[in-house]
């Protein structure tokens, strides 16, 4: 009797763990489906990069980065988290076009960007544990001392309460893969108040980010530099996050097509063109905002140096042309040309933190552009998160709700 | 999310605070008993937090602790024998250099403060004199309102009252933005420590001078070049020289109002550009670069939810009759 019972309750396991776990699949055929020129790819880049990863804890910071006195951040922090957090705005934008605005048609791509906001943040926490010297202290600014002069006792305290915020929004998906109704409920409830705590994080941080090179005047080139830095920064991650919802949702459509429904996918050509609409608007805001920094401070002179060039390209290149590839996207409703834009514009945003944090930083420093090209240990070590980063995105979207809706549970 | 506000609230009692200490001890020689002014500035203050969440005139006020004490070094007077880095060395015990302190050849480069040195000496040339070599001692400033001490999130750095600017290893977990912050890039980090890394700099050797020493860089200079004293004096001491001698220095004492004041003065023969200082810095502290960003945070915080919350209101409601729903269906609805 108590034999059967345990023999039922493995065989119940059993099938738990093939439909959650295994999409369906047996053992067999599981690693059988596993073995993608994608995967290979991505063992190979973790058979590198988590041993390095392995020696900056064991050795230490200078056993994988330059470890340098006058370079205190490299590429784990200027891709990581100035990179990674606008391109996460995604979650922010979407929930409150959605919820607070209205934009019912978008609701196809609000748990998307919620996943890819809940990631990004989480994923930007890790790149600063890797960083930061003893990550075993990652919650000191919130128990042992209070910088409170600080932008980034700020952005500490608002990233630790977002990625709590965005769990719970993501929370719904995941109570539906575990088939459970009652917490779903009130999770629900909550909705609209997270949302509201997520606009009020998340325009105070990402706009942190930026007032936080506000300290370093001498230090950051005086054309990145400018008191309306916050204002950059918070303007450029709002298309930043189109754009990456644009770019998610066409990968996952190619790539991971099966865990889509036909809701999504009829409906995503349509999306793409209305949200690179909201983006090239947003870029032009972003651009005439940056070009009233350059007039406020006088900095037309500056324009004519090898810095200010590498300025205008930024701006024209990278800001100017990815809007109107929008632009014209948009108007031949194309959403190839959309999406074509959006990756160009989320190609410029990355330019455009890692200029300020890395390459327009110490630019009086003798042999400044030699210093900045990152060691291969510090390189091989971004790889790996970012590989670790989108494998497990792809578990999540294959396994839960996000771009299909779960049978059984209806709208809300 | 609950926490956040109670966490920029302290901001806010926490400057107080610190205004308030630092006033308190203004007035002490008024008579003014201790803890009744004490009571009164913190009530005070708590009310100034209300009336003025950003309360940032309050901190304009204040010019420093006046009896603080400063360094001056006198680029005129180095010699370049090193032997500041190497009292510094012994006086802190720092492990021993890879080239002896009495090997010339260092000047070849130039060097930095790093985790196994305080203070170091580089070498330059004067652009007037070229055969004649300048010598330039690095440590840390003692900035009168630290761009480090801002910079922390975690207030690892506590400026003295005494004048120097002190760091607690343990509080800091290692995010560098101290380093990024500092005009002087004075601060170093012991990247080679996996288990116990820390930042390193300049103590203005405050355990000699709280017993009424004086640093021992200043006290192993044989040049004189490294004067000990309260800054007050050393301003003076640094305008009489330049005054006195007008064709051997230029006319700029330099920490007198860069970045908001230095404790750490300078006195040179030859331009500071020259001797790579860093030009440009404002003459404000750096930390009233960010008040203005600080300041906004408790209007997003009341502003955004009353706004947001309202469109989101104001759009149900249109959807709401929309779908041509009475009031009553709604609220049938609601109690479903
Ligand atoms: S010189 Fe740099 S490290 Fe020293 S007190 Fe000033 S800001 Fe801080
Ligand atoms: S490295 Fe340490 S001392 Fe410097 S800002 Fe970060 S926590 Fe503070
Ligand atoms: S003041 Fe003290 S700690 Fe600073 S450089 Fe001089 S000897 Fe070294």
């Amino acid at each position: 009797m108590s034999h059967n019972g345990t023999v039922a309750r493995i065989d119940d396991f059993r099938s738990w763990f093939m439909d959650k776990l295994l999409m369906g699949m047996s053992w067999p055929e599981y690693m059988r489906k596993m073995l993608t020129p994608f995967n290979v790819l991505a063992a190979i880049i973790l058979s590198v990069g988590i041993p390095v990863i392995g020696m900056r804890f064991i050795y230490g910071l200078s056993a994988v980065t330059h470890a340098s006195h006058d370079y205190p951040w490299g590429l784990t922090l200027g891709w990581g988290l100035f990179g990674g957090v606008p391109l996460s705005a995604t979650g922010f934008i979407m929930a409150t076009a959605y919820y607070i605005f209205g934009f019912k048609g978008y609701k196809p791509l609000v748990r998307l960007g919620v996943l890819v906001g809940f990631m990004g943040y989480l994923f930007a926490v890790i790149y600063l544990l890797t960083d930061i010297g003893r990550p075993w202290r990652i919650y000191y600014p919130m128990l042992m001392g209070f910088g409170t002069a600080s932008v980034l006792f700020l952005v500490a305290w608002h990233v630790a309460t977002y990625l709590t915020v965005q769990f719970l929004e993501f929370s719904p998906a995941i109570l539906e893969w575990l088939r459970s109704t009652r917490v779903r409920r009130w999770a629900n409830m909550i909705t609209i108040a997270m949302t509201i705590a997520g606009i009020i994080l998340s325009t105070l941080h990402q706009s942190a980010l930026g007032a936080m090179f506000l300290l370093a005047p001498g230090k950051l080139h005086p054309l990145w530099y400018s008191s309306y830095i916050p204002h950059f920064f918070l303007s450029s991650s709002v298309y930043a996050a189109l754009a990456m919802v644009i770019i998610v949702s066409a990968l996952v459509v190619r790539f991971m097509r099966k865990s889509t429904d036909t809701n999504f996918r009829d409906n995503l050509d349509r999306l793409t063109i209305g949200l690179g609409k909201g983006a090239f608007i947003g870029m032009f805001v972003y651009f005439a905002l940056k070009l009233i920094g350059v007039a406020h401070d006088d900095h037309w002179g500056l324009l004519a140096t090898p810095y200010g060039y590498w300025f205008a390209l930024e701006m024209i290149g990278f800001v100017l042309l990815p809007s109107l590839v929008l632009v014209y996207g948009v108007k031949k409703e194309s959403a190839g040309i959309v999406r074509m834009g959006a990756a160009y514009a989320v190609i410029g945003v990355l330019l455009n933190r890692i200029n300020v944090s890395i390459i327009a930083f110490n630019w009086q420093m003798p042999d400044h552009l030699h210093h900045i090209i990152p060691p291969w240990q510090e390189t091989a070590m971004v790889l790996a998160i970012v590989t670790i980063h989108i494998l497990l995105f792809r578990w999540i979207v294959n396994r839960m709700p996000v771009v299909r809706k779960e049978p059984g549970y209806d709208e809300h | 999310m609950g926490k956040i506000p109670k966490g920029s609230e302290k901001d806010h009692e926490g400057d107080e605070m610190c205004v308030s200490e630092k006033k308190e001890k203004q007035q002490d020689h008024s008579g003014v008993s201790r803890r009744k002014f004490l009571k009164a500035a913190t009530l005070v203050g708590c009310t100034a937090v209300i009336a003025n969440p950003s309360n940032a005139s309050a901190y304009k006020e204040f010019e420093g602790w006046p009896d603080r004490y400063g360094m001056l070094t006198d680029f005129t007077l180095c010699v370049g024998c090193r032997s500041c880095e190497k009292a510094c060395n012994e006086a802190n015990g720092l492990p021993a250099p890879e080239r002896s302190f009495d090997d010339g050849s260092v000047f070849n480069e130039m060097r930095r403060p790093t985790q196994d040195a305080y203070t170091v000496v580089n070498r330059y040339q004067d652009p007037n004199e070229p055969d004649k070599p300048v010598y330039r001692k690095i440590q840390c400033n003692h900035c009168n309102e630290p761009a480090c001490a801002s910079a922390c999130p975690i207030h690892a750095y506590t400026k003295t009252k005494e004048g120097p600017v002190l760091y607690d290893p343990d509080l800091c977990f290692g995010c560098r933005y101290c380093m990024i912050a500092c005009p002087f890039n004075v601060p170093a980090y012991d990247y080679d420590s996996a288990l116990e890394p820390k930042i390193v700099k300049c103590v203005m050797c405050y355990d000699r001078i709280k017993e009424g020493g004086i640093p021992a860089c200043a006290d192993a200079c044989p040049a004189g070049a490294v004067t000990f004293g309260k800054r007050d004096d050393l301003l003076k001491l640094a305008k009489k020289r330049i005054y006195q001698k007008p064709d051997r220095y230029i006319d700029h004492v330099y920490g007198e109002h860069e970045v908001g004041g230095t404790g750490w003065l300078y006195i040179s023969g030859v331009p500071f550009e020259d001797l790579g200082f860093p030009k440009d810095l404002p003459n404000k502290p750096p930390i009233e670069l960010t008040k203005g960003f600080l300041g906004a945070v408790p209007v997003v915080f009341t502003v955004w939810p009353a706004l947001f919350g309202t469109i989101y209101a104001a759009l149900k409601h249109r959807d709401e009759l929309e779908n041509n729903k009475t009031e009553h269906q709604v609220k049938e609805e609601g109690e479903k």
